[in-house]
């Protein structure tokens, strides 16, 4: 969730969503590594963080249909143990 | 727009009542019926006439009729019998902490298998259905997010901000050719459809109609207010995945990027209104006034019920190699669809 002071201190912020995007607000601008602008086209964005969009950076939706899980805060340094197979 | 055609005793009398300026009173209409109110077309007509007076009315109606007490009255009655219906489809909601709102909602309007419009839109529908399908949705496309406005005063705090954030991205940012119902009108446009709002209001089958009066009756009603910011949240929620399909579809029909923009549009801009919806204005009415939750889900699972009954008709018509669209009644071109491929300079 939105957390106005932070947002009130900086110029833009950036807050991840449980299991989706993050969402992008303030005074911000998109480049590309070489500086070119890429429209963001509204104030506030979501940029894909499931790897899957297919109009990225921006979020299509497309982490609802694989399955994305990803927590709002900082995720745990230490693996989980339920974890241990996948790594 | 003009008065429709009544389709009905009921809307008959609310109809003759608005043209000819005599006092509509609940007890000289005809008794409401004991059918299903969800497909009801008397009903549902009657209903949307008299919500579409608190949006832009009528030019054969005097505006004084919004407020009129008979006319009032005669809506609550519909709107007891439509409320009913509709949380008799969607059964009781669980009362959930804040936190788990998200989820909640996440659950009522995941995908499931089985005949889904997008994916027909995407892939095998003729430009003919997509024109219908474009005229089912213009009712409200062409007012796109004006019933969510009403919510405005009647949320605080976080929730209020959450809304203003999505509501400010449907209105373009204040800038015209950017607000949402005028990318619906250059789609519209593109195709060739009549532009004008409430062309089609007499083509539009009572499961149309249901969904924009379900808008109406929860964004006219403080009481609602949770319905309405569930029915939003699951609205977002349910929309990029499908709108990508839109956009593809008529891009294999021939529109080009003007055409599809509406849709493109959706499915990026959907994709940060959702997660605002569930967590930001939701999960934020929610913790403020814990009592609303199950209003919320209500609003959530009557948008989903309310919308697959209404995806479902278009794909039963276009199954059985009907249109899905009521016929023209009347000699006048009001209402027809063009029967041509798109028009030349469209396709790309």
């Amino acid at each position: 969730m939105t957390h106005e002071p932070a947002q009130e201190r900086r110029a833009a912020t950036v807050t991840p969503y449980e299991d989706g995007p993050l969402l992008l607000r303030g005074d911000f601008e998109i480049v590309t590594p070489d500086g070119e602008h890429i429209d963001a086209g509204r104030p506030t964005v979501a940029l894909c963080r499931c790897g899957r969009s297919r109009i990225k950076p921006f979020c299509d939706g497309t982490h609802k249909l694989i399955g994305f899980r990803a927590p709002a805060d900082r995720q745990p340094t230490r693996p989980d143990p339920s974890d241990a197979e996948q790594l | 727009m003009r008065l429709p055609e009544a389709r009905g005793d009921l809307s008959a009398a609310v109809i003759e009542g608005l043209r000819s300026g005599q006092a509509v009173e609940v007890a000289h209409l005809p008794k409401l019926r004991d059918t299903d109110p969800l497909a009801d077309e008397d009903l549902q007509l009657a209903l949307t006439v008299c919500y579409e007076l608190h949006y832009s009315g009528f030019e054969d109606v005097d505006d004084r009729w919004e407020w009129h007490p008979g006319l009032l009255a005669l809506r609550a009655e519909m709107e007891q019998l439509f409320e009913r219906a509709l949380r008799a489809l969607t059964g009781p909601q669980p009362a959930v902490g804040a936190a788990e709102i998200p989820a909640a909602l996440t659950a009522l309007t995941a995908e499931h298998d089985g005949p889904s419009l997008g994916r027909h839109i995407q892939s095998h529908a003729t430009i003919e259905q997509f024109r219908e399908f474009v005229v089912h949705r213009s009712l409200y496309q062409l007012k796109e997010a004006d019933p969510h406005t009403f919510a405005i005063p009647r949320l605080a705090g976080r929730a209020k901000a959450a809304l203003i954030e999505i509501q400010i991205d449907e209105y373009g940012s204040g800038r015209l050719p950017r607000m949402h119902a005028e990318l619906f009108r250059t789609t519209m446009s593109c195709l060739g459809l009549n532009t004008e709002y409430g062309a089609y209001l007499d083509r539009l089958p009572a499961t149309t109609l249901a969904v924009t009066n379900m808008l109406s009756m929860f964004a006219l009603h403080r009481r609602l207010r949770a319905a309405l910011t569930g029915q939003l949240a699951a609205f977002e929620m349910g929309s990029s995945l499908p709108n990508s399909r839109y956009a593809n579809g008529l891009r294999r029909l021939g529109g080009d990027s003007r055409a599809t923009l509406f849709y493109d549009e959706h499915v990026e801009a959907d994709a940060v209104h959702e997660q605002i919806a569930a967590h930001d204005m939701c999960g934020s009415l929610v913790a403020e006034h814990p009592e609303l939750s199950a209003d919320v889900l209500f609003g959530a699972a009557a948008s989903e019920a309310l919308g697959g009954r209404a995806s479902a008709h278009l794909l039963d018509s276009w199954a059985a190699g009907a249109s899905s669209l009521r016929p023209v009644t009347g000699p006048g071109s009001a209402g027809r669809l063009p029967e041509t491929q798109l028009p030349a300079g469209v396709a790309s």
